[in-house]
């Protein structure tokens, strides 16, 4: 009994051992790419590392980081990234993400495209801006019955420094819904000046797997690795009259334009409309009204699609996109900043076009 | 039967008649989540034609020369998962250093398929039923084509499919695997010509 047990641990360890000692092998000549250099917009910044890795995890290993939502597992087709010279052929797994257009640019899906020799590569400036940040979670507290506003203090690097509008990748770990470690993104709703701080409005999504977690488990005091800031929705520097239009969570990204607004004294006329069901979906009312106080040039539209009795709402009633048609006045000479869900973003654009706002003054970042 | 034609009797058998696929249903998950166009079934199939063919004498080998000399043939599932796994990825390795274009069309199906359960199941049928070396890779070589017309001829039927008003509650995998029975009973029609045992 004891032989037949000690002869069938021996053997399979003795497979086991040979097998291993073969891969091993295999991976140092066979697998061995050596070091690869990857030159990065033109020669700006040049990376040396090691060979046969895929493009995104190099990039991360020396600190540059591509956003990815599935963390290159190729199911989000988000990492891509312009490959100039040393591509090669496109993978199948690849083509479902490219299109014919982005095939022309050599635009590659990075979590697949293994850099196995020198290659050129260009990727937007700001990006190298973008950091992983260990952080510590400050404070949570409710802003309505399924928004929690988390404030997170930064702690390595301690210093951010985003554009307002701009938003994070949030890493949740695995916990008892999810058996693996996802990101997902969330708009800054703080102020850049508040440069050690980063705030996230999150809505509870049924099922979702970071919105139950912050929701259900995540305490004052846990730590939460993020990395950002990424994104192109952010206030543009012009003259124009602004038109703010959101949603639910989507407040995080005007709220930090607001505050951005506020503290370089920005004084152009600006109106945040802002869609709700019912008086207990609308928040941050006070501090709004404290922004109108301060901006004069600025006004906080609330409105209320179905406002129930118990309300006792005296705003403005009806759809956002009404109650946008029915306000805006100077389309031509304003730009637009929409935030909230895909639905809503489709609707308001269609009305912004109606009141004659241009379509490139058009800025909107979509949940999705 | 007659023994000098046995192996081929069991060739074309596991390619119809004993369908890994569409008798013993093994090998669903791939089947189904890559079957939805004809050019990367196309790829996976040759690839499950590939692992099946090699890795199949591979253990036979394994299993008449370690095994059983030690006794240890209860320990065949991990040693012929092990086996494949290890042999799976050094070709995936190979291909991809030595030849570009076949890593395109085939290395990069390798992974997909290292924890197949049909090409685990064929290494095992080949110890329950006793096959020679032969057969053996006869058997593989037949197993893996069997699969290979099976996800063609589902890729086909899906592409067409896309034209096609699918009540809502059945689109994706719910029709797929209605399709997959309707498949299985039409093969079910070679059954009188060889028996596979």
């Amino acid at each position: 009994m004891v032989t037949t047990l000690l002869v069938s641990i021996g053997i399979i360890s003795l497979i086991s051992v040979f097998l291993a000692i073969l891969m091993v092998v295999a991976d140092a000549t066979i697998g061995n790419y050596g070091t690869v250099r990857i030159h990065i917009n033109n020669g700006s910044k040049e990376l040396e590392v090691e060979g046969g890795q895929p493009l995104l995890k190099a990039l991360n290993g020396e600190g540059v980081f591509i956003p990815s939502a599935c963390g290159g597992r190729g199911s989000c087709g988000l990492c891509k990234v312009q490959v100039t010279e040393g591509g090669g052929e496109y993978l199948p797994t690849e083509l479902p993400w490219i299109s014919d257009e982005e095939k022309k640019q050599h635009i590659r899906l990075s979590c697949q495209f293994k850099v196995k020799s020198d290659v050129s590569i260009v990727i937007p400036e700001e990006l190298f801006l973008v950091k992983e940040f260990s952080t510590v979670v400050e404070s949570i507290r409710d802003l309505t019955h399924d928004i929690k506003e988390v404030r997170l203090l930064l702690k390595d690097p301690a210093v951010i420094t985003p554009k307002a509008g701009q938003y994070i990748q949030f890493e949740v770990p695995e916990y008892e819904d999810s058996d693996e470690s996802v990101y997902r993104a969330y708009s800054k709703a703080s102020s850049p000046s508040d440069n050690n701080h980063v705030e996230l409005e999150i809505r509870l999504v049924p099922n979702g797997i970071c919105t139950t977690y912050v929701h259900k488990h995540l305490k004052e005091g846990d730590s939460v690795t993020i990395n950002g800031p990424y994104g192109d929705f952010f206030l543009r520097g012009t003259e124009n009259n602004i038109i703010f239009i959101a949603g639910g969570s989507g407040m995080a990204p005007i709220k930090s334009m607001l505050l951005d607004m506020e503290k370089k004294g920005i004084k152009r006329k600006a109106t945040y409309f802002f869609g709700a069901r019912s008086k207990r979906d609308l928040f941050l009312l006070e501090e709004m009204r404290a922004l109108e106080e301060k901006m004069p040039n600025f006004t906080f539209v609330p409105a209320l699609s179905e406002p129930q009795k118990e309300d006792a709402w005296e705003g403005e009633v009806g759809l956002i996109t009404d109650v946008v048609r029915r306000m805006v006045e100077q389309g031509p000479s304003s730009e637009a900043y929409l935030c909230g869900s895909p639905g809503m973003i489709d609707a308001c654009i269609k009305v912004l076009n109606e009141v004659k706002v241009p379509p490139e003054n058009i800025f909107y970042d979509k949940f999705s | 039967m007659n023994g000098s034609i046995m192996p081929f009797a069991i060739f074309f058998a596991s390619i119809f008649t004993g369908n890994i696929l569409l008798t013993n249903y093994l090998g669903m998950c791939s089947f189904l989540s890559v079957s939805k166009e004809l050019k990367t079934s196309t790829g996976l199939g040759v690839a499950v034609i590939f692992v099946m063919a090699t890795t199949t004498p591979l253990n036979w080998l394994v299993y008449q020369y370690l095994l059983i000399p030690f006794g240890l043939e209860y320990l065949r599932f991990i040693v012929f998962i092990i086996v494949i796994a290890a042999f799976v990825q050094l070709t995936e390795m190979t291909i991809e250093r030595y030849s570009e274009p076949l890593y395109q069309s085939l290395g990069i199906f390798l992974p997909l398929i290292t924890v197949n359960c049909a090409i685990l199941g064929v290494s095992l049928f080949m110890v329950i039923r006793e096959y020679t070396f032969l057969t053996s890779f006869l058997f593989g070589l037949g197993s893996g084509i069997g699969w290979f017309i099976a996800i063609i001829a589902m890729a086909g039927i899906r592409q067409k499919l896309k034209n096609a008003k699918v009540p809502p509650g059945l689109e994706g995998p719910g029709i797929t695997l209605i399709i997959a029975g309707f498949m299985a009973m039409a093969f079910m029609g070679f059954s009188g010509m060889i028996a596979i045992s």
